[in-house]
């Protein structure tokens, strides 16, 4: 039987995985912005699973507040990415490293 | 859950949000319709509207009345309202500075005004919410809004650079707050904050690991938002790479609507698990004064010695919190209302001698300046003694009453510790008066055409300092009457 706690681990595991995404990642800032969908995904899994387990609507709700604003936030990133990616011609991670003091 | 016939929109009391927002989106519209020589009317707009929901934001509130909308989801007290009110003043003031940088930058002013006021709107939702989604959403539109501003500077290659870091960085914090409001929801079965507060009181200290495993990770999400350290990093990269406009609205207003949610959430609701936040607040608290005062000493750009510095007074504001005395809170938003009219001071003057697309962030730009510019090196000599705490000014009374709340509270070796910290933080402060006083320069800083009134405005905000300092007990009492209505 598959209880709440496999579907916590589940998603503990990806939130765990997306953090180490972003901080030992050495190379690419595209899977530095996967690692943040990523862990978006992982917290709707949270709130789901809850939801479902406690029938409380309120939850799954949240998600679709938390898909929106994913959405929202992946543009900003990218848009980001690409006026980064004309002044600096890379998207290498060790390429930035103007600000330092 | 409540059903539609008891839903109760009350509309009324999310007034000057929803004229903000009716505001921001006509304001694009009309950009895209005029053409360059009368972008100017962008400037005026943007006062307009802000002194429009200043106005609003007095007439709809009741004193001695907590009014929800949206089902309770917005609340309207005494503590949003006194701080919406500081908002709409300090953004107000924001303007009149920026506004002639941004002139003689060439920024485009429909999209930065419109994004900035988007980031002011996000701030107002985030004081007012009272629950976990409206938090949620108003931290996104003010993070997100602030990304945009950074990122509005964009063929410079730091800039861009810090608005890559800052996007990061803010997103990680958005998604670890995140995962605490799951399991703070999946520990109490609501979203609700009184409903939250009222669960955890009703376990009566038999309260889930999972609760607690969910408090840890929205204090560090919070504690993200203020730049307090371990989670620092972004601070002084955002403070030094993004443009001047933007770096003056990151280190002076922002910092007002992440405090008021914490005393909102931790010491408004869960006093009962005091035990558990405390300690943390405590060594973030300890951390983030030493790790700020000490690195601020090898700086020479003052955009990032004043990031750092931002950094050691969160440390000091965050002391203050883990108090959780009516005194301490008290003294916890005495201390961000005068930081951030400080550094608003700071960063005007900063702004002020910026003329023509130059940028003054060098300490050493500011040599001579005491010979060329008095009234500027006069106000930055206010600013520079208060941040360090110097009596009479306001600085000094801010860092006394959190002080005196943490001897109250029996934390005798943190009130030492934050003591001796402040004292070396003394140093690279006067270090900057010291170059704009006694070193000499070659070439003469120009100051900018700022226009009289944000000069004057400037000369008030000085001004204020010193008066603040003297006579505190205005502000005070209107800080404790904002917690106590």
């Amino acid at each position: 039987m598959i209880g709440i706690n496999h579907y916590l681990v589940l998603s503990a595991i990806l939130f765990a995985i997306s953090v180490m995404g972003i901080f030992l990642n050495r190379k690419n800032i595209i899977v530095v912005l996967m690692s943040i969908e990523l862990m978006l995904l992982a917290v709707n899994f949270n709130f789901i699973t809850f939801s479902s387990f406690l029938h409380n609507l309120a939850g799954q709700v949240f998600v679709f507040f938390t898909l929106t604003v994913a959405a929202a936030e992946s543009a900003i990133g990218l848009a980001v990415l690409i006026i980064l990616f004309r002044n600096l011609r890379s998207i290498n991670v060790q390429d930035m490293d103007s600000l330092h003091g | 859950m409540m059903d539609m016939t008891t839903m109760n929109m009350n509309l009324i009391t999310a007034i000057p949000e929803i004229f903000m927002a009716v505001m921001i989106v006509f304001m694009l519209l009309l950009d895209a319709f005029i053409d360059e020589s009368k972008k100017s009317v962008n400037t005026i707009l943007t006062i307009l509207t802000l002194i429009g929901g200043y106005i609003l934001q007095l007439i709809v509130f009741v004193p001695t009345q907590i009014s929800m909308a949206f089902n309770g989801m917005f609340v309207l007290d005494g503590l949003a309202e006194g701080m919406k009110l500081f908002v709409y003043v300090f953004s107000i003031v924001v303007v009149l500075y920026i506004r002639q940088y941004i002139n003689d930058k060439k920024f485009m002013k429909g999209e930065f005004y419109a994004i900035f006021l988007f980031a002011i709107l996000g701030m107002q939702v985030m004081i007012s919410a009272n629950n976990l989604l409206i938090l949620y959403i108003g931290l996104e539109l003010f993070s997100l809004a602030l990304i945009g501003l950074v990122a509005l500077n964009r063929d410079s290659i730091r800039s861009t650079e810090a608005a890559m870091k800052y996007f990061i960085l803010s997103a990680l914090a958005s998604g670890i707050l995140l995962y605490g409001i799951s399991f703070i929801f999946g520990a109490t079965n609501e979203l609700q904050l009184d409903a939250v507060f009222r669960s955890i009181y009703a376990a009566n200290g038999q309260n889930s690991g999972m609760l607690v495993f969910g408090l840890v990770f929205i204090v560090a999400g919070l504690v993200f938002k203020l730049g307090l350290v371990p989670f620092h990093m972004w601070v002084p990269d955002v403070y030094e790479g993004a443009s001047l406009p933007a770096t003056t609205l990151i280190g002076t207003v922002s910092e007002i609507a992440g405090v008021v949610f914490i005393i909102r959430f931790l010491v408004g609701g869960l006093v009962l698990l005091s035990k558990e936040w405390a300690v943390m607040l405590s060594v973030v608290a300890f951390l983030s004064v030493f790790l700020g005062n000490i690195v601020a000493i090898s700086q020479t750009n003052i955009k990032r010695l004043l990031g750092y510095s931002a950094i050691a007074h969160m440390g000091f504001i965050a002391f203050g919190l883990m108090t959780v005395s009516v005194n301490g809170i008290s003294a916890v938003l005495f201390y961000v209302v005068s930081y951030v009219i400080t550094a608003l001071a700071g960063f005007g003057v900063l702004l002020a001698l910026s003329e023509g697309g130059f940028e003054c962030e060098k300490i050493e730009d500011l040599s001579g300046l005491s010979k060329s510019h008095p009234i500027y090196a006069g106000i930055m000599l206010l600013v520079m003694f208060s941040l360090a705490g110097i009596p009479p000014l306001v600085g000094f009374y801010a860092k006394f009453t959190i002080l005196s709340a943490l001897i109250e509270a029996g934390y005798i070796k943190s009130a030492v510790f934050a003591v001796i910290m402040a004292l070396i933080g003394a140093f690279y402060y006067l270090r900057v008066v010291k170059v704009m006083y006694f070193d000499e320069k070659d070439i003469e800083l120009r100051a900018a055409n700022t226009g009289v009134i944000s000069r004057g405005v400037l000369v008030v905000n000085g001004g204020l300092l010193l008066l603040i300092g003297i006579m505190p007990g205005n502000l005070m009492r209107f800080c404790s009457y904002l917690l106590t209505s």
